[in-house]
């Protein structure tokens, strides 16, 4: 069983539509994991209809409980995160539980132990089936929590053991924007990274610096552009980068009102479409499936 | 008056606004621009500013002195991130887990570990004119945005004055570093796209502002494209939809080539002028009615 990875560096160059495809046109021969716990938006085409759920708790959070503290105010000075105030209203030390990191340091040095630790909700996650019939891993990290990187491990590993379980051949992962935790924590165990960019001046910018991720985890990439007919100049800078660091192309799409109809109508390219945009996605399908299956 | 512009859902304009809002601003008056999507700042792309310095940002990262240690191991346990880890008689670290908090240097009963400062990423500081850009950028491979963003805010601080127009492009999604820089913030605007997609980002992403008391409005982008529904959400919500600005082939053409738009697009201009029009309200609001709510310095702890 093969990970396949779909990353973008920028936001919003169609990443999800076309997980979303490829998950369709693989059907049972995958399970499709949404890893933009952040902001998660397959689930909005592919309709999964939830079988399993499990509330996901992470890191720890701190409490002081006024009734045992004697306001000796230690806590606050070992906090490096400022999150341990008193507000002049109460006169009591209280944790800002935006703040708090639950690093547990002013539990430890609290003399009167009145700080406790206490595992902290993020959100949850499922195990679904889509409408087409397919697998699907997916969460909802809670509104401005921690940790979205445990979340996005938990749903690989989760989909992982869907896979094992219905002997599909891939996990395909949907990942988030950026560079960061969440991408990183959906990089590790990847077999192949699909790159989806589009021609304009920021997506190559982000494109280059998540591909310097890619490269430090030595894992194989295919690109994707979408949107391809926008700016030939930017484009062929694209490829220009892709032919240095030997990444095949694995097909473009061209800019097409059929992307967003499609989203608006719920449904993927490939079942909302019957013309050229979907032959495209047809085409990277089979392009991704000789990258992977040639390493 | 420091505004924020979020988004939840990535590409949806966020910058598109940041750096034509700033340069809009600027014919008139000073304002800073502070790029925060520190895992993929591309405002820059759109600026011609001149470098004025560069800044090295650095988090501490715990060291081990193995002559000292008594292999207790407790740095081990009281390690909430498993950043450090202990192998019989060694202590590993592993900086890219850790959450600088100090506890394993603190606790250590040996005094075997100290702080020290490793390289996180950079910022920048740039100026035009009226306009003074910072771009705060984390270096590929560090896994922690909040590090980077609060030595940022605290760049800021040191370098301008409250009155300032300091308008901040945060990073897209919901999680910890979106809520980093919202939290200060005076103003949180919103850039959506009338989509399915637009439209469920938009939720969760009001959901966390309102959980930091924030009301946030919204400017929405590529009308024309999607439906009516995130129209509806903003009216059923009492969200002020601020500005729209269309979708336009052309717009996005001269946005990927990294161009400023609202001189060559009336329609990009007339949305500037209604952001402008709702962050002077907003200024008489916060200058003449109360204190700033949420910020930091307002709820002075008493330190005894």
């Amino acid at each position: 069983m093969k990970e396949i990875v779909v990353i973008s560096g920028k936001g919003g160059t169609g990443k999800t539509s076309v997980t979303a495809s490829l998950a369709v046109l693989g059907g049972e021969s995958l399970v499709v994991a949404d890893c933009d716990v952040d902001a998660a938006n397959l689930h909005l085409l592919l309709t999964p209809e939830v079988q399993y759920r499990e509330d996901f708790y992470s890191g720890k959070e701190a409490e002081i409980n006024p009734l045992i503290c004697t306001d000796c105010g230690i806590c606050a000075d070992v906090c490096h995160y400022g999150a341990i105030l008193k507000p002049i209203d109460t006169g009591q030390w209280i944790i800002d539980k935006n703040l708090c990191e639950g690093c547990g340091y002013c539990s430890h040095v609290c003399p009167a132990s009145a700080i406790t630790l206490s595992s902290a909700y993020s959100g949850e996650w499922f195990r679904s089936k889509t409408r087409t019939g397919g697998l699907m891993v997916h969460a909802e990290l809670a509104a401005g929590a921690d940790n979205s990187g445990k979340l996005v491990a938990r749903v690989k590993n989760e989909a992982r053991k869907s896979a094992k379980e219905a002997g599909a051949d891939y996990v395909l992962v949907d990942g988030s924007p950026g560079i960061g935790c969440p991408v990183i924590s959906s990089l590790s165990g990847a077999a192949f990274v699909i790159l989806v960019t589009e021609p304009t001046k920021s997506a190559l910018h982000d494109l280059r610096r998540v591909y310097e991720i890619v490269r430090k985890f030595s894992i194989s990439a295919g690109c994707v552009i979408n949107k391809a007919d926008l700016n030939p100049e930017v484009e062929n800078e694209i490829l220009g980068f892709l032919q240095e660091e030997n990444i095949p192309l694995l097909g473009t799409i061209p800019y097409d009102s059929v992307f967003s109809e499609a989203m608006t109508a719920g449904m993927t390219i490939v079942e909302y479409s019957r013309g050229e945009i979907t032959r495209r996605v047809e085409g990277i399908w089979e392009q991704l499936l000789r990258e992977v299956s040639s390493r | 008056m420091n505004i924020a512009i979020a988004s939840g859902k990535g590409g949806t304009g966020k910058t598109t606004v940041s750096v034509n809002l700033t340069s809009y601003l600027c014919r008139k008056q000073p304002a800073v621009l502070v790029d925060l999507d520190v895992e993929e700042p591309n405002a820059g792309l759109f600026l011609e500013t001149e470098v004025v310095s560069k800044t090295i940002t650095y988090k501490q990262i715990p060291v081990w002195n193995q002559a000292s240690c008594t292999s207790c191991g407790f740095c081990a346990r009281v390690c909430e991130f498993n950043a450090v880890i202990q192998i019989k008689d060694d202590i590993l670290i592993f900086p890219e887990l850790c959450h600088s908090c100090g506890a394993c240097v603190g606790l250590c009963p040996a005094n075997a570990l100290v702080m020290e400062s490793k390289e996180m990423g950079v910022i920048t500081h740039s100026r035009d004119d009226n306009l003074e850009f910072v771009e705060s950028r984390l270096n590929p491979g560090e896994e922690q945005a909040v590090p980077q963003i609060r030595e940022t805010k605290s760049y800021l601080a040191r370098n301008f004055n409250d009155s300032m127009l300091c308008i901040m492009d945060a990073p897209p999604g919901t999680s910890c570093p979106v809520v980093e820089v919202i939290r200060d913030a005076d103003v949180v605007l919103f850039v959506a796209e009338p989509t399915p997609f637009g439209l469920h980002d938009l939720q969760l992403a009001v959901k966390a502002a309102r959980s930091l008391g924030k009301e946030p409005a919204v400017i929405i982008n590529r009308v024309g494209i999607g439906n009516e529904d995130t129209e509806k959400f903003c009216r059923e919500q009492s969200l002020r939809v601020i500005a729209r600005i269309p979708n336009d082939r052309e717009i996005a053409r001269s946005y990927s080539d990294g161009k400023l738009l609202f001189q060559e697009f009336p329609s990009v201009r007339s949305a500037m002028e209604s952001i402008k029009g709702y962050l002077d309200e907003s200024e008489k609001r916060f200058s003449t009615n109360q204190p700033k709510a949420n910020q930091p310095k307002d709820r002075q702890e008493i330190n005894p």
